[in-house]
C-alpha cells in the first residue's frame, strides 16, 4: 500500500461542505478537453476532506488559463494580475494565518512574469499551497512558447523553434530552498488527489507542479507520461521509503552507482534485488536534487523515467508564524502599544 | 565678557563630508533649539552617495536649520552662519551665506590635499582670500583641537576624528547661549554601551564650548528667545516619522491591523524603519522582494481585512501602477505613500520634487480614478496620512498620500495631538446579514456608491473578485458594453463623492477676493507663507490657499478661484496642479516653476508676486 493512500484524513468530523458546494454558478470557460477541468475536479473532490470551513478557504490566482480557477471555486477568491498571486497570497497569509490559502498559477504566470515572487515565496515559506499548472505553452494569448517549453519548440512566436533553454521548475524550487516539492499529472486523478492532500498537509509552502495538457496549443506535450503504451516505462512514482521501481511489471529500477550517478537497471536481467535500488527519502535533499534532475527528453533512448510524487518535504518555520511570534514577544516585552506614548516620544517641552 | 545680542531668527548651515556627522550635528542643534522653545524648520541636503569620496565637491553634505523667536515656516533662504568642515564645503556653500555672515571653518580641512580635492587653483587658499573679507571668519584647527582633547583616552585617530562635529556643536552652543545638559544626556544615552565614545563626545562638546569662551569670539554672542507659540506640549518631528505615527494612529482608531509592505527606497525607507519597531501595536511590516510584491501583498492583506499600506518614491510607484489599478477594480482600501524625489527615472534620489502629482492622479491604464492627498509640512504628514487611511477605508479605494524628500527629512516642532483628539475611521464590514434572498452581492453599494468590505472567514459571503471587468452588483466577469460604461462611471462617481466628505477649501491668509491668489500644494507651503507674510508687512496683501485634497478637489475650489483676477500656482515641477486647474475650470492660472531639486526660496516667491502685480 502506498504511503500517500495511508495519509490520515485531516479531520475526524464529517465534512462541513461537499464537492458540489464548491461549484459556482459560473460557466467554466476552458476549452473542451483542457487538462484544467481535471485539476478543478480533483481539488473540489478532496477539499471537503480537510475539515475546513468553506469561508476559511481562499484561492488566489494571477493571469492565464489556469488563473480563471478561483471563479469556479465557491470559496473566497482573488483573480489578480499577471504573476503576482504569490505576493498577494503572502500578504493575505501573514495577516490571516488561520486561512487556508491556495495559489493557482501557470508556467508563464509563476515562472516567467512572476518568477521573482515564486522564488521568494519558496524562500520565505508561508504555509500556503502553490499549484503550478505547467502546460509548457502560453494558452490564453494563443500559443507562444513559455519558459518551460523545450528548446526547439515551434510556436507562433518561434516559427523556427525556440532558442531558449527551459526552466526545470522543481530544480529551480529546490534552489530557492523550497520545503515541499511534488509533481503530478492531470490525467492521473488518483495520484493528483493524493498530491493535493499532501500539499495541504504540509506546513509551509508546498509547490505542486501539475503536468497539464493544453489540447489546443500544445496537445500531447506529456503524452509519453500519460499514454497507456508508454507511461509505465517513462514515469517513476515516488513513494517515501520505497525503491524506485517502474515498468509495466515494476521490474525496472533506479540504482545509484558508486559515483552517485543514477542508472536504470533491470531487476531480472541485471540480477538486482529491490533492496539494491535507490530508496526514496523525502527528507534527503541530495536525493531530491538528483530526482529533480531526472529531466531527460522521454523519447530519447535510455532516458531516465520522469518522477511524479513528493520529491522533498521537510518542515521549517513558516513566515507567518515567525511574524506573529515577534508580535507576541513585542507585546509581552513592551506591553500593548500606547498611541499617546508613541506620539509623545522621549523629549517634549511645554509652551505656556 | 561678551555682549549678548538678541536676534529674532537665525539660519545656520552645516556643511562637510557626508562622513563628517553633519546631519547628526544639525539635528543635535535642532533639538537644543526646540528645547529652548524656538520655532524652527530644518532642511537636510545630502548627496545620494553614502560615502562619496572624502573632500570632494560631490561629497558635500548639508543641513540647514532656521530657528527663531517668531513663527518659522521654512528652513530659510540664505544662512547667517555657515559651518564648513573642509574646503569643498566652503566652495559648495559660500553662495548660500548672507553678506556679512559668519563662517566657522575647520582649518584642518583646508590643507593642500583638501584644497586640491575641492579644485582650488594651485597655491590658492580661500581662507586667505580677499573675498572672505566681507564675512566674519572663524577658522580653528578643529581636528587638532579634538585630538588634543582626547589624547589620553586611548582612541585611534579615526575614532577621535568622529567626535570633531561635537566641537562645532559646543562652539555654537556658546555662541547662541544654549545649555549643554540635554545634549550630554542624549550622548550618554545614545552611547550607553560604549562609555568611551560617550566620554569622547562629551569632552569634545565641552572643549568646543570652552574654546569659544576663552577665545572671546569678537562678534559676541547671540540669543534667540523662545517663540510665542500656541500653548501646549511640543516635540520635534520629521516628516517620515510623522507619517509612520499617522499610520499607527489610523490603525488604532480604525481597529484594523496595519500591514505595511515596501521595498527600500530613498527617501521613503525611514517609514519602514519606524514602523518595524511598533510590533506591540500589532503592526506587521514586510520588506518585500520588489515594489510590485510590496503593493500586491498589501492588497492581499487588505482583502483579508487589514489596513494595507505601501510606500515608495517615483520609480517604485511606477512599478506599482498595475497593482494600484487592480485595487481600483477590486474596490479595496489601499494607501500608497509616495515620498517624491526628483525624477524622471532614478533622477536625483536625495533631492525633492513635486513631479508625481499627475502620476498619482492619472498614471494607470484605463479609467482608474483614485483619491490623492498631500502633506504641507513635516507635522502635517501625520494628519494627512491619517486622512488618507480614513478615505481608503470609508470609500473602499486606493488613496495616494504625497509627501516629498523635503518633508520626509525636515523637522519642526509639533504640538502633537492625543489619541482622543483624533477623528473616527468608520469601517463597514459585510456580515452574513448582508445576503439578499440568500445571495451575497459583493458589489452592492450604499448611497455614496461604496461597497462593503467582505472578508474571508465570514460565513456565507464567499465571493470572487478580480481585475476583469465585473458585472454590477454580482461582481461576476462581464464584457457587456453597457455594463462596462456603467461600472467605469460608478467608480468615477464614487471617487467624486469623496468631495462631499472633505472640508471646503479655505484661505490660509489674505483677502477673500481681489487681484491675486497664490494656490499651492505640498511642501511649498512654508516658503509661500513666509513670502506672503513678508509681502504683507511691505504693504502687499495677497491671498493664499493651500490644497490638501488634490483628487477630488474640494467642492468649492472653482468658486474660490474665480474670486481673484489672477491665480498663480508655484510648484517644484514643470506645472502639474496648474494644468489640472486650467483643464477643469478653464481658468488661465499662471505657472511658477522651479525644477532644481531644491525648494523655492522666499525671494523667488516674492519676486513672482511682484512681477504679476506689476503686469496686471
Amino acid at each position: 500500500m502506498s504511503q500517500t493512500d495511508t495519509l490520515p484524513r485531516q479531520d475526524d468530523l464529517p465534512p462541513s461542505f461537499t464537492s458540489q458546494d464548491l461549484v459556482t454558478d459560473q460557466d467554466v470557460r476552458w476549452c473542451p478537453g483542457c487538462g484544467d477541468y481535471s485539476i478543478l475536479k480533483q481539488v473540489q473532490k478532496v477539499l471537503p476532506e480537510f475539515g475546513l470551513k468553506k469561508e476559511e478557504i481562499v484561492f488566489v490566482s494571477g493571469i492565464g488559463c489556469s488563473s480563471r480557477f478561483p471563479y469556479y471555486m465557491n470559496t473566497y477568491g482573488m483573480h489578480s494580475i499577471h504573476g503576482r498571486a504569490a505576493a498577494i497570497a503572502t500578504g493575505l497569509k501573514i495577516t490571516r494565518p488561520e486561512l487556508s490559502v491556495w495559489v493557482i498559477s501557470g508556467d508563464g504566470d509563476s515562472l516567467s512574469i512572476g518568477g521573482n515572487h515564486t522564488i521568494h515565496l519558496l524562500r520565505k515559506n508561508p504555509d500556503l499551497n502553490l499549484l503550478i499548472f505547467n502546460n509548457q505553452i502560453y494558452g490564453l494569448t494563443k500559443g507562444q512558447f513559455s519558459p518551460t517549453s523545450p528548446q526547439g519548440k515551434v510556436t507562433k512566436s518561434s516559427p523556427m523553434g525556440s532558442v531558449e533553454h527551459p526552466f526545470n521548475p522543481l530544480a529551480l524550487a529546490l534552489g530557492a530552498d523550497a520545503s515541499f516539492i511534488a509533481r503530478s499529472i492531470d490525467r492521473d486523478p488518483a495520484h493528483l488527489q493524493a498530491m493535493i492532500r499532501r500539499s495541504h498537509a504540509h506546513k509551509g509552502t508546498s509547490l505542486l507542479e501539475v503536468y497539464q495538457n493544453c489540447n489546443v496549443f500544445n496537445d500531447g506535450a506529456f503524452f509519453t507520461f500519460t499514454d497507456r503504451a508508454t507511461k509505465s516505462d517513462s514515469v517513476v512514482v515516488l513513494e517515501h521509503g520505497q525503491p524506485l521501481l517502474f515498468g509495466a511489471e515494476r521490474r525496472k529500477g533506479i540504482r545509484m552507482d558508486g559515483g552517485g550517478t543514477p542508472k536504470i537497471v533491470d531487476l531480472d536481467a541485471d540480477g538486482y534485488a529491490e533492496s539494491d535500488l535507490w530508496i526514496h527519502d523525502e527528507k534527503d535533499l541530495f536525493k531530491a536534487s538528483l530526482l529533480a534532475r531526472f529531466f531527460d527528453n522521454p523519447t530519447e533512448p535510455g532516458a531516465l523515467p520522469r518522477p511524479i510524487g513528493v520529491f522533498y518535504a521537510v518542515e521549517r518555520p513558516c513566515l507567518e508564524a515567525m511574524v506573529h511570534r515577534q508580535l507576541t514577544y513585542a507585546r509581552e516585552k513592551f506591553g500593548e502599544g500606547n498611541l499617546d506614548k508613541l506620539i509623545e516620544g522621549d523629549s517634549t517641552w511645554v509652551i505656556r | 565678557m561678551s555682549n549678548i545680542q538678541t536676534k529674532t531668527n537665525v539660519v545656520i548651515r552645516f556643511a562637510g563630508d557626508s562622513g563628517d556627522g553633519i546631519q547628526l550635528t544639525g539635528s543635535q542643534f535642532t533639538t537644543a533649539a526646540a528645547l529652548s522653545g524656538n520655532d524652527l524648520a530644518t532642511f537636510p541636503d545630502f548627496p545620494a552617495e553614502i560615502r562619496a569620496p572624502a573632500g570632494t565637491l560631490a561629497g558635500v553634505s548639508g543641513f540647514q536649520l532656521h530657528f527663531g523667536s517668531t513663527e518659522i515656516y521654512s528652513p530659510g533662504d540664505l544662512c547667517d552662519v555657515l559651518v564648513v568642515m573642509n574646503a569643498a564645503a566652503l566652495k559648495a556653500n559660500l553662495k548660500q551665506l548672507k553678506p556679512g555672515g559668519i563662517i566657522i571653518a575647520n582649518l584642518d580641512g583646508f590643507d593642500e590635499k583638501n584644497l586640491r580635492l575641492a579644485k582650488y587653483a594651485e597655491g590658492e587658499n580661500p581662507l586667505n582670500d580677499k573675498r572672505l573679507e566681507d564675512y566674519l571668519l572663524h577658522s580653528m584647527p578643529i581636528t587638532k583641537l579634538t585630538r588634543t582633547a582626547l589624547k589620553d583616552l586611548g582612541l585611534s585617530p579615526r575614532e577621535m576624528d568622529r567626535s570633531k562635529n561635537m566641537f562645532v556643536l559646543g562652539f555654537l552652543y556658546y555662541m547662541y547661549n544654549r545649555p549643554l545638559e540635554a545634549t550630554i544626556e542624549d550622548l550618554q544615552k545614545k552611547f550607553a554601551k560604549k562609555p568611551g565614545i560617550a566620554e569622547a563626545n562629551v569632552r569634545v562638546l565641552k572643549a568646543g564650548y570652552s574654546f569659544a569662551d576663552t577665545t572671546e569670539i569678537q562678534h559676541g554672542r547671540f540669543e534667540v528667545k523662545a517663540a510665542t507659540m500656541k500653548p501646549g506640549t511640543y516635540r520635534s518631528i520629521m516628516g517620515n516619522q510623522a507619517t509612520a505615527y499617522g499610520l499607527v494612529a489610523a490603525s488604532v482608531k480604525s481597529k484594523l491591523p496595519l500591514f505595511f509592505a515596501t521595498y527600500p527606497i530613498t527617501p521613503a525607507s525611514e517609514i519602514l524603519h519606524e514602523l518595524s519597531r511598533y510590533k506591540n501595536f500589532g503592526v506587521i511590516t514586510s520588506q518585500a522582494e520588489d515594489e510590485i510584491a510590496a503593493v500586491t501583498s498589501a492588497i492581499g492583506a487588505s482583502f483579508g481585512g487589514s489596513l494595507g499600506v505601501t510606500a515608495s518614491a517615483g520609480p517604485g510607484i511606477a512599478l506599482k501602477t498595475e497593482a494600484i489599478a487592480l485595487a481600483v477594480m477590486y474596490e479595496l482600501p489601499l494607501v500608497i505613500c509616495n515620498v517624491q524625489r526628483a525624477g524622471p527615472s532614478t533622477g536625483m534620489p536625495t533631492k525633492m520634487e513635486q513631479g508625481d502629482l499627475l502620476q498619482a492622479i492619472y498614471g494607470r491604464n484605463g479609467e482608474a480614478p483614485v483619491a490623492v492627498v498631500a502633506a504641507s509640512t513635516p507635522t502635517d504628514c501625520f494628519e494627512v496620512v491619517f486622512e488618507a487611511c480614513r478615505l481608503a477605508v470609508e470609500f473602499m479605494t486606493p488613496v495616494f498620500f504625497l509627501s516629498d524628500g523635503y518633508l520626509a527629512n525636515g523637522a519642526e516642532p509639533w504640538r502633537f495631538p492625543k489619541e482622543a483628539d483624533l477623528g473616527e475611521i468608520n469601517v463597514r464590514f459585510a456580515t452574513p446579514d448582508d445576503k439578499q434572498n440568500g445571495t451575497f452581492l459583493p458589489y452592492a453599494r450604499d448611497e455614496r456608491l461604496v461597497r462593503k468590505w467582505a472578508v474571508p472567514g465570514t460565513p456565507g459571503l464567499e465571493h470572487r473578485i478580480g481585475g476583469l471587468e465585473k458585472e454590477d452588483l454580482t461582481g461576476n466577469i462581464s464584457s457587456d458594453p453597457d455594463n462596462h460604461e456603467k461600472m467605469v462611471r460608478l467608480r468615477q462617481q464614487k471617487i467624486d463623492n469623496i468631495a462631499k466628505s472633505v472640508p471646503a477649501q479655505s484661505l490660509d491668509s489674505g483677502p477673500e477676493s481681489g487681484d491675486l491668489l497664490v494656490l499651492s500644494w505640498g511642501s511649498t507651503y512654508g516658503v509661500i507663507k513666509t513670502a506672503l507674510k513678508q509681502l504683507r508687512s511691505e504693504g502687499v496683501d495677497v491671498a493664499h490657499a493651500h490644497m490638501r485634497y488634490l483628487n477630488p478637489f474640494p467642492a468649492n475650489i472653482e468658486e474660490l478661484l474665480r474670486r481673484y483676477r489672477e491665480v498663480v500656482v508655484p510648484e517644484n515641477n514643470a506645472g502639474q496642479l496648474v494644468r489640472l486647474i486650467r483643464d477643469k475650470f478653464l481658468i488661465p492660472a499662471i505657472p511658477h516653476n522651479k525644477i532644481k531639486g531644491q525648494p523655492f526660496t522666499v525671494g523667488e516667491i516674492k519676486n513672482k508676486v511682484w512681477e504679476i502685480l506689476k503686469e496686471s
